[in-house]
């Protein structure tokens, strides 16, 4: 298994105690311990049967070769070391398919793990983590943790065994060399590890210069047409040259640092092996050695230094292995702020004229807010009644967005309580509550699937005929039209791993995902924005029409989205200043008038909030 | 992230294209170019690697051959009391160690100079080949894939230079030296090696074609499970919303035992490799124990001299490991190099004047004469349009979505070329005037008002890089910016990417006109620069607009008509033609087109 001293990497080089991290792990290595036990023994078996063969060696050297002894003497010992090979090499396959599966089967387990755990965490725990540290977290750190649960850990194991073995039979050989191997191993083994945590430095730096120089990649790429439009190109890459200069001045320093442990790890074991041939020649010659004593001690040499190298290696990987470990559980220790009551109180039946959904001094805070602002939402108290269709209107920033989430229970009030039928939504499940509301985002997110999965993402238990009829029908009603004229029509596949639907498209694909739920209640987040103005006046007509008696909450920046609701709901301010008919509040209201229409009103004290 | 995962979806619609056998050649063609006009600069130092490493590997074979005439001449020598030999043995072992290690750091050093010499090379031609090449290509070709040439597949390159070919070319050597010094040490056990190299040639080669399907299958399930990761992660509000926690939990649980079903047929078929390495290695110890006793009995070989071959035929196959694992970053290599070669070939559509006509102090008229255009080999979008646009004028672009509003905007600032007919400013066609005079008479506002990572400055500066402070700032108030700048924490020195603040985007089209504000041409060109914001977030930039729009022509797109009640003329568009042309006022009397977009606009303010 190769190193890769650019992989995962410590932020905080902390030189724990391996028992420490075995114990952390130990959920998912219990179940393989047996296995892992085993394959460590085979290794190890492997490794002392190496050492057995110099020891073969001696005894032919010394017998049959010395005093011309028989053949059959030599065959013999060939065929013993022929033996003792082919069992190493028995041992070798062992290890790995001992070990190779219980391996990959705590990190798939620690990987789905994860997932879920994260699947659990609530949007604002996703807000404030990046979906490429998490996925780092996924893929590299928990590769990492696998290749020192069975590789690293077992090998640590095997190979420390092997040299203590093998300096043990060296110095039983002869004291003196053996001595002169160990002050050469010592260094070895140090200067391996200290390496690793230099390298680990220079590395890291190397990693950030090359995220940054993708990085100016991604922005050239990106912003190309405003690079284009002033003629920017050739400054552009004056700056990237610079950056990427920079970034071959860390990699030189890199294949400095490595080079000089190339030189101290490729020099120090061989004059050690200079100095034991002389030494031992000196010793041979006074006849406190024999040449079978000498040939025996190069032979195991031979042998004991592979895991001597290593040695340095693995321990610096344990330091990689304990970080991703810690970066690991950073995540997994993290708590869902939301979470399902102890005792839930039934769902309310659904009344028959459609179900009401009551804010009652409804405060929220952000976690990460200065001390002494006002809260997002400073005391919303709003009634939607049974069946009527409620718009919000604020200005950009103004929280609209946080209230909507709060009905689903995607987030929850820091103060006060959200009532659907009279029950608090923290007293329910969330599946339940969620079963009962259905939201549109104005930025939709579709997944990698056909259309009419993506459309019936929220429906549950019908069959197959009656959820494709259910699709079609919320799809017209979205006037995704353009879905008949799909390659395969519903079953196209869109997203990511399939067809890209432009911004109007997505939208009116995530409505229809919203309303084939037929929920209680409907929460739409500004669903027509990236719709031109013809197509929003005939969803507009037909969802007016499908949503009779079904409760709304939709968020309004555009007057034609407006003409959706009953009533409108002015948010200032984080509170509710002003409820009641679009003509009247636009008659009334300086702010809603300002947020509609740009109109002068309160446009000084607004502009001066916008800012 | 979204490198990552543009090149993880890309990974995986790749897997469905196959090239032809003439692609296939004319490509490997290009990467073969490409390859050598990048070593070309760096030949000596290149060839100076090479003679280190020969050099680094002949003093590292040097050991056992060592231990044998210590065993055999120093140790009888000195029995009879000659101290000599196996002192200039043991100093000549010592002294071929340091050589050694010398030989092979320095072997890092250079090779390291070498390999980031050709990579730095590389990265500025791709990177100024990817700016010079039309929009028209990077619209085709997409984003994605264009990051994904200048980073993954740079890097897979990288990979091979940094280690593979020192590694390849290390363990070659190391074998074919080992072989010789055997073969001088005792031929007969040299020939033992010569048929125990065959077992080990064919296993290695079986191990590569094994791990390259292996290799491939392991990318692809990787590259599944992160997109899925990414996905579920991208839609999490999505994922709770509609209660699919168990749906996407069993989804991505099936693709982890994918991943791991071929991570684990890795370390087997890797396991297998190495088994079988192990094999054959200590059996050819064995045969050469065998063969070498034998001959030592007969007294043809010396005990140092077997001793020495020994020690040899125990590191002999040790680099074949290393040429099996050399394999697979050698063809994700070739692949990228491909790739890279490709892009480099790519010509570009909107090519520089061969002599162009410089136009020092634009005025900013504008003319198109018969244009014709489609984009690519589609339809026409504008089949024949004429336009008179004098200068010093406001004009704005009125038509629904597809009518051809943003191309006109688009072929004036010469992002595209036409087919037909040509597009005069100030009487020269576009296609003969010099690139920056261009640029300097005619700046296109786009709705995305893209700001770069830094400082809002320094987003400012792009306009006239080399603009002071005072220019920048005075541009900012121009366009009445500057009062939000300064409220930011650290002002005009305030960060603007992922690790500074987000600017609304109001706020990001207001630094933006400030930056064509400061750029100062003829001609502004605005393609939907107010449509992303909300009806109070236009009127802050309004007045910004107003000032950036004072004393220069300028062609103005929008969807509002707040906007375009503003311009002095307006062309309506529909299907490429101009069909009604006229001031506002006017036309909303004449009772077209505009009038109706107009009576709708007034009724939603009602």
């Amino acid at each position: 298994m190769p190193f890769d001293p650019g992989g995962a990497t410590s932020t905080r080089p902390v030189p724990r105690r391996v028992g420490s991290l075995v114990s952390r792990l130990r959920p998912w290595l219990r179940p393989v311990l047996p296995r892992l036990v085993l394959g460590g023994v085979g290794s190890l078996g492997a490794s002392l049967l190496a050492l057995a063969v110099p020891q073969v060696l001696r005894a032919v050297v010394n017998g049959p070769l010395a005093d011309q002894g028989e053949v059959g003497a030599v065959v013999a010992a060939a065929l013993l070391v022929a033996l003792l090979g082919a069992l190493e090499a028995f041992l070798v396959w062992s290890r790995r398919a001992l070990i190779a599966s219980p391996g990959t089967t705590a990190e798939r387990e620690m990987r789905t793990d994860l997932f879920d755990h994260l699947l659990d965490l609530p949007g604002t725990f996703h807000d404030r983590w990046s979906g490429g540290q998490l996925l780092s977290r996924s893929m590299s750190d928990l590769s990492m943790l696998r290749r020192w649960m069975v590789f690293g850990l077992v090998m640590l194991v095997v190979s420390a065994s092997t040299v203590l073995v093998g300096v043990a039979l060296m110095l039983a050989t002869s004291w003196q060399l053996g001595l002169v191997y160990l002050c050469g191993a010592v260094p070895v083994v140090w200067l391996g590890f200290r390496f690793r945590q230099d390298y680990t430095v220079v590395a890291r730096r190397a990693r950030d210069q090359a995220g940054d120089l993708a990085t100016t990649v991604e922005e050239s790429v990106h912003g190309i047409r405003v690079l284009k439009a002033f003629g920017r190109g050739e400054d552009a890459l004056e700056e990237f040259a610079q950056q990427a200069e920079d970034l071959r001045g860390t990699e030189i320093t890199k294949a400095r640092t490595l080079s000089r442990v190339t030189f101290a790890l490729g020099t120090l074991p061989e004059v050690v092996l200079a100095t034991c041939l002389g030494l031992g020649v000196v010793l041979a010659a006074r006849g406190t050695l024999s040449v079978g004593d000498l040939v025996a001690f190069f032979a195991t040499a031979a042998v004991v230094n592979a895991p001597v190298e290593r040695l340095g290696h693995l321990l610096a990987m344990t330091m990689d292995a304990r970080a991703a470990a810690d970066r690991y559980f950073e995540v997994m220790d993290t708590r869902s702020e939301l979470a399902d009551p102890s005792a839930p109180l039934p769902v309310p039946p659904a009344p028959t004229g459609g179900s009401r959904v009551e804010l009652d001094g409804v405060h929220l805070r952000f976690a990460g807010q200065a001390p002494g602002s006002r809260d997002v939402l400073d005391g919303v108290d709003l009634v939607i009644e049974p069946g009527e269709t409620l718009a919000l209107v604020g200005l950009t920033g103004s929280g609209k967005s946080t209230l909507l989430g709060l009905v689903p229970r995607l987030g929850d009030v820091t103060a006060g309580s959200v009532r659907i039928d009279g029950v608090d939504v923290r007293d329910l499940p969330r599946a339940a509550v969620r079963a009962m509301v259905s939201i549109a985002f104005e930025d939709p997110v579709l997944f990698s699937a056909p259309v009419s999965e993506n459309v019936l993402l929220g429906v549950r238990g019908l069959d197959e005929a009656a959820a494709e009829e259910r699709a079609r029908e919320a799809l017209e009603i979205a006037s995704a039209d353009f879905v008949a004229e799909l390659p395969e029509g519903m079953r196209t596949v869109i997203g990511e791993e399939g067809l890209s639907l432009s911004g109007g498209q997505r939208q009116r694909v995530a409505l229809a995902r919203a309303i084939a739920a037929r929920p209680r209640v409907l929460v739409l987040d500004d669903p027509l924005s990236a719709l031109d103005v013809a197509t929003e006046a005939v969803v507009t007509a037909r969802l007016r029409s499908a949503l009779r008696g079904t409760t709304t909450l939709v968020v309004a920046h555009r007057p034609s989205t407006v003409a959706l609701a009953d009533r409108v709901a002015v948010l200032e301010d984080g509170r509710i200043t002003g409820i009641g008919r679009h003509t009247d509040l636009l008659a009334n209201h300086a702010h809603y008038r300002y947020v509609l229409t740009a109109q002068p009103g309160q446009a000084q004290g607004a502009q001066d909030r916008a800012r | 992230m979204s490198g990552a995962r543009g090149r993880d979806a890309e990974e995986l619609a790749d897997g469905h294209t196959t090239a032809s056998r003439e692609e296939a050649r004319r490509s490997r063609r290009l990467s073969l170019r490409l390859l050598g006009s990048l070593l070309h600069p760096v030949r000596r130092t290149a060839w100076a690697t090479v003679a280190l490493v020969v050099l680094a590997q002949a003093a590292q074979v040097a050991g056992p051959a060592l231990v044998a005439f210590g065993l055999d001449h120093g140790l009888p020598a000195l029995k009879d009391g000659d101290a000599g030999p196996i002192t200039v043995t043991t100093l000549c072992y010592a002294l071929i160690a340091v050589l050694g290690g010398t030989l092979t750091a320095s072997v890092v050093r250079v090779s390291a100079r070498v390999s980031q010499a050709v990579l730095l090379d590389l990265r500025r031609r791709v990177f100024r080949h990817t700016q010079l090449l039309s929009l028209e290509f990077h619209e085709r070709y997409t984003s994605g894939r264009v990051i994904s040439r200048q980073t993954s597949d740079l890097d897979a390159f990288r990979e091979l230079l940094d280690g593979g070919v020192t590694t390849l070319a290390t363990s070659v050597l190391t074998m074919v030296f080992t072989a010789v010094s055997l073969t001088l040490l005792d031929w007969r056990s040299g020939m033992v090696l010569l048929v125990a190299v065959l077992p080990g040639i064919l296993l290695t080669r079986h191990f590569q074609v094994r791990s390259q399907e292996q290799y491939r299958r392991s990318r692809t399930a990787s590259a599944r499970l992160i997109v899925r990761f990414v996905e579920t992660m991208t839609g999490i509000r999505a994922v709770h919303g509609f209660r699919r926690e168990a749906q996407e939990s069993h989804r991505y649980a099936v693709l982890a035992e994918d991943y791991r079903a071929t991570s684990n047929a890795a370390i087997r078929l890797h396991g297998r490799f190495d088994t079988g390495l192990t094999l054959i290695g200590n059996l050819t110890v064995a045969v050469v124990l065998l063969v070498g006793g034998l001959r030592v009995l007969d007294g043809d070989l010396t005990v140092g001299a077997l001793a020495g071959a020994v020690l040899y035929a125990r590191r002999f196959f040790t680099p074949l490991g290393q040429i099996g694992m050399f394999y697979n970053s050698f063809q994700a290599a070739v692949a990228a190099l491909e790739k890279l070669s490709a892009l480099l070939a790519e010509e570009p559509s909107v090519p520089a004047p061969l002599e162009p006509v410089r136009l020092p102090s634009p005025r900013g008229d504008v003319r198109f004469e018969g244009v014709e255009f489609g984009y690519g080999t589609g339809p026409s979008v504008l089949p024949r349009l004429d336009l008179d646009l004098p200068a010093g004028r406001t004009v704005a672009l009125v038509g629904e979505t597809g009518a051809g509003k943003s191309t006109v905007a688009k072929l004036l600032a010469r992002f595209y070329d036409v087919r037909g007919g040509r597009v005069l400013l100030d009487g020269v066609d576009l296609r003969d005037l010099d690139p920056e005079d261009l640029r300097r008479a005619v700046v296109m506002v786009t709705q995305e008002a893209y700001l770069f990572s830094g400082s809002v400055a320094a987003n400012i500066a792009l306009g006239r890089p080399g603009a002071t402070r005072d220019e920048i700032e005075a541009a900012a108030r121009a366009v009445g910016v500057d009062g939000f700048v300064r409220s930011l924490p650290a002002g005009y020195d305030t960060l603007v990417d992922k690790r500074g603040v987000r600017l609304s985007a109001g706020q990001r089209q207001l630094v933006s006109f400030a930056r064509a504000f400061l750029a100062d041409p003829a001609l502004l060109v605005l393609d939907e620069a107010t449509s992303s914001l909300d009806v109070p977030g236009e009127r802050l930039v309004q007045e910004g607009l107003h000032t950036l729009l004072a004393g220069r022509g300028a062609v103005v797109i929008a969807h509002r008509l707040s906007t375009v009640m503003g311009a002095d003329r307006v062309l309506v568009i529909e299907g490429g033609r101009v069909v009604e042309d006229g001031s506002p006022a006017t036309l909303v009397a004449a009772g077209g087109r505009f009038a109706d977009l107009h009576a709708e606009w007034r009724a939603s303010l009602r």
